[in-house]
């Protein structure tokens, strides 16, 4: 049977209905836990062999010594392809992928950011 | 004096209409997104579209009749006011009345197709001249219709005027139920003359990217806009006066207030035909005019004379 | 009264096209009398960065040929890679790559029905399947981590497991869908104005389907049976069983009725897939350097078989890497398709190729400027070309030479 409007019931139904859509951002929707978002760097674990830097796809990670074998890991979020190659790689499990995405800055030298501590007196520190 | 120049430039005229017509596209555009599931649009935006796109820079193209360019957007804004002014709101005056205003207000309804047909021809860019093109295509194949259901209760009325057939109507209640078959057509065809869904054919976004209105920006586009809004407006009010003639003795207050329920009624439905079915192609588009909805057009029209022969 | 021919150029960017090509038609009125297609807007120079990283690095690379089938090309370069190194992939890794295949089949059947509806003036259409795909998003998210790009491949297996609790997530999800599916097909089949808009428009014999090389959904609705997951199984598809959806209208209603057919084999497997899962690890160790050898790999896409050769040279980059997208085979379709149409259908005809121009760039055609002749130039050529431009600009190579030999034999 063809008729024109076959959606009529479905569409007047959702006159009523919550939207589908959230407002974000006045609301959030988390993402799962294993999410690939920003990397946490463990500093303890870090033996400085570079695995990560030799793996990484877009050449976003470089680990820097900071002392006696101690590293930092400066990370540019905007290279950053999120794909947690490093995290695999990495034999001491020295990095993880977290479920924050909300990266975004006003300025491009904010997206390159310094995790560890000690990382620095010029160290940028991204702020929201 | 004072008076005419109050009804033209205040209410019923430029202003009011220019503020219902942007209300309108508001009511039609979150209607269209609820029924979508999602939410749309806040009570602003037809206003900020208006505001930002007056802001900008109208840019005439080189090869573009410059006069008519600007010329078109101005007198497709100045029929469609013209034409609110005959259109009865409460009471069954309108305030401009007089014998034959059907005629006119029809004839200044065709007037803004004309206007996008030559300000798309004049803009002499590809798509554009495709849109208006269609544009007049598709005129040819609704306005028959469109006058037939018009025309049908008015000639039950025995009256060329607008404000006649309400006066006839309102005392005659029960002859509403006859316009039925011409309620339905009317708003199909009101579809094509608006160019919404599915007769959106002259402007077809993932055809011809705009249509006639490919070439026209900041006030110009402006005032296009707001014309295409007001003539919602304008078409929903013909129709609720012509076929939803009741309760119109309730004195101006309650009157307005029935008339606005009215007018928000038609636009309902046109919102609704928006979303349920998809864009016709202009052979079909023609072809679905000339065999179902202009016989039954003709059909409506029978139906009231001979109603017209039996009440006599 | 002779209508005038007018020269109408849709694209590079258009509102019909999701992304940038180039379709000159030429118009009498509203029908179309000629065609020709330009191709190369997207092109990106994937193939020979894929030949500058190692092969860790290619999967990331080429999973981002295109976003809407990533997981067609990773796993299509994967097993090629895995063939030259004659790496036996343990059966749960094939069965969770065959899982993130048919879920990512079934996301991108979903969009395109989107699509076609946007294309056709049908908003309600686009936004209700689309409202539909977030389940699919979602589930995706849960298992591999991103809602697109999922990057579950590496070399010998898939990077992470499915755990138990996932299990009824995914399956609440697949029946939510295969009721909305069930919905969209009556739709389909019982809406006038689509029914009007997608039949008769865009015919493709089932003998111009063969002669033309036309792939996937739309070779199947022309009546043409192939199916790569079944001709030449990879992958987990030789235990499953399932059909392979074709149909006689060879034209646009035809395809769209293939792919909605073939959500409902989706969901069919994936609820196989999630029963008979065998316990076991999920990766095999590989080794970094890929003897030499070379091999093909097919795969069957959401828009159509898709073909990658590598060939490797014993070090740790391969030497060529070619991906031939299955857009690339329907796009030469498209203009035969076209002719003695209306122009009000060329959006719908384009979008039921299901194109996905991203893919498919591999080349592009230069015009010398000074003579006006059109080469296309091949990778030697090109390089020869270059380096002559660079050297009449007074660059000297010897020192980047010197450099590039330095850090190749530092790595």
């Amino acid at each position: 049977m063809f008729r024109p409007g076959k959606m009529t019931s479905q569409v007047l139904r959702s006159l009523f209905k919550k939207p589908a859509t959230s407002s974000y951002p006045f609301v959030k929707t988390p993402m799962p836990k294993n999410f690939r978002g920003k990397l946490r760097f463990y500093q303890e674990r870090c033996i400085g062999c570079k695995m990560c830097m030799r793996d990484c796809p877009s050449g976003a990670i470089t680990i820097k010594p900071v002392g006696d074998k101690k590293f930092v890991a400066e990370i540019d979020l905007a290279k950053c392809l999120y794909c947690a190659q490093c995290v695999d790689t990495c034999p001491k499990k020295a990095l993880e992928a977290t479920p924050d995405f909300e990266l975004a800055q006003l300025e491009h030298g904010k997206l390159k950011i310094v995790l560890g501590e000690d990382a620095g007196k010029d160290s940028k520190k991204e702020t929201k | 004096m004072a008076q005419a120049l109050f009804n033209i430039f205040v209410f019923p005229g430029f202003l009011f209409v220019a503020a219902f017509g942007l209300a309108a596209e508001y009511i039609d555009r979150k209607l269209y997104a609820l029924m979508q599931n999602r939410i749309g649009p806040p009570w602003f935006q037809p206003l900020a579209d208006f505001i930002k796109l007056a802001s900008k820079e109208d840019i005439v193209p080189q090869h573009a009749d410059a006069m008519v360019f600007k010329l078109m957007p101005i007198i497709a804004m100045t029929s469609i006011l013209t034409s609110f002014l005959y259109i009865p709101m409460w009471g069954s005056n309108a305030l401009f009345a007089f014998k034959g205003d059907l005629v006119v207000v029809m004839y200044l309804l065709t007037v803004p197709t004309l206007t996008y047909f030559l300000g798309g021809w004049y803009s002499r860019s590809v798509y554009s001249m495709i849109g208006a093109a269609r544009s007049l295509t598709q005129l040819f194949a609704y306005e028959i219709p469109l006058f037939l259901s018009i025309l049908a209760p008015a000639m039950l009325a025995d009256t060329w005027s607008l404000s006649g057939i309400s006066e006839y109507f309102s005392t005659h209640p029960w002859a509403i139920l006859f316009n039925i078959v011409g309620f339905v057509i009317a708003i199909i065809t009101l579809l094509g003359k608006l160019e919404k869904v599915p007769f959106d054919i002259p402007e077809a976004e993932t055809e011809i990217v705009a249509g006639a209105f490919t070439e026209y920006s900041g006030r110009l586009l402006a005032m296009f806009r707001l014309a295409i809004d007001m003539e919602l407006v304008v078409g929903a009010s013909l129709l609720a006066a012509v076929f939803l003639p009741f309760g119109l003795h309730y004195g101006p207050a309650a009157g307005f207030a029935l008339y606005l329920v009215k007018v928000l009624f038609v636009i309902g439905l046109i919102s609704l035909a928006r979303t349920i079915v998809a864009r016709l192609r202009i052979d079909q588009m023609i072809n679905f005019c000339w065999k179902v909805i202009a016989p039954l057009a003709f059909l409506q029209f029978l139906l009231d004379l001979i109603l017209k022969g039996v009440h006599n | 009264m002779p209508e005038r021919e007018v020269k109408l150029t849709i694209g590079p960017q258009h509102p019909m096209l999701k992304e940038p090509e180039s379709f000159l038609l030429t118009l009498r009125g509203e029908k179309i009398t000629d065609m020709t297609v330009r191709l190369g807007y997207n092109h990106r120079g994937i193939e020979k960065a894929c030949e500058q990283r190692t092969y860790i690095q290619d999967m990331y690379l080429v999973e981002r040929v295109c976003g809407i089938c990533s997981h067609s090309h990773s796993t299509c370069f994967i097993q090629t890679v895995e063939e030259i190194a004659g790496l036996a992939v343990p059966k749960r890794g094939l069965y969770i790559r065959t899982l993130i295949a048919e879920l990512e089949r079934i996301h991108s059947h979903l969009l395109w029905v989107g699509v076609a509806g946007h294309e056709i003036g049908f908003d309600t259409l686009l936004m209700y399947t689309w409202r539909d795909r977030e389940l699919v998003m979602d589930i995706l998210a849960l298992i591999s981590g991103n809602r697109v790009n999922y990057g579950m491949n590496t070399i010998g297996g898939v990077r992470r497991d499915i755990t138990t609790d996932q299990i009824p997530q995914i399956l609440s999800a697949i029946d939510k869908l295969e009721e909305r599916t069930k919905y969209y097909i009556q739709v389909g089949t019982e809406e006038i104005t689509l029914r009007e808009r997608l039949s008769g428009v865009g015919k493709l014999s089932k003998e111009d389907a063969i002669h033309l090389g036309a792939v996937g959904p739309t070779a199947r609705a022309s009546g043409v049976d192939r199916d790569v997951r079944r001709d030449d199984p990879y992958g987990a598809y030789g235990e499953l069983s399932f059909d392979v959806i074709t149909d006689n209208h060879c034209d646009v209603y035809g395809r769209t009725l293939v792919r909605l057919g073939e959500l409902m084999q989706s969901y069919k497997l994936v609820r196989q897939i999630l029963r008979q899962l065998p316990e076991g690890p999920i990766v095999v160790k590989a080794p970094r350097k890929i003897p030499a050898g070379q091999a093909v790999s097919r795969y069957e896409a959401p828009r159509g078989e898709d073909v990658h050769y590598v060939k490797a040279n014993g070090s740790d980059k391969p030497e060529r890497v070619k991906v031939r997208a299955p857009t690339l085979a329907n796009v030469q379709v498209v203009a035969h398709m076209l002719k003695d149409g209306y122009l009000a259908d060329t959006p719908i005809v384009i979008a039921a190729i299901d194109p996905c121009f991203s893919c498919t760039d591999r080349t592009i055609a230069t015009t010398n400027l000074d003579n006006g002749r059109t080469d296309r130039m091949d990778w030697p050529t090109l390089r020869t070309y270059g380096i002559e431009w660079y050297s009449k600009q007074g660059i000297d190579f010897t020192e980047l030479n010197r450099k590039l030999r330095t850090m190749r034999e530092s790595n």
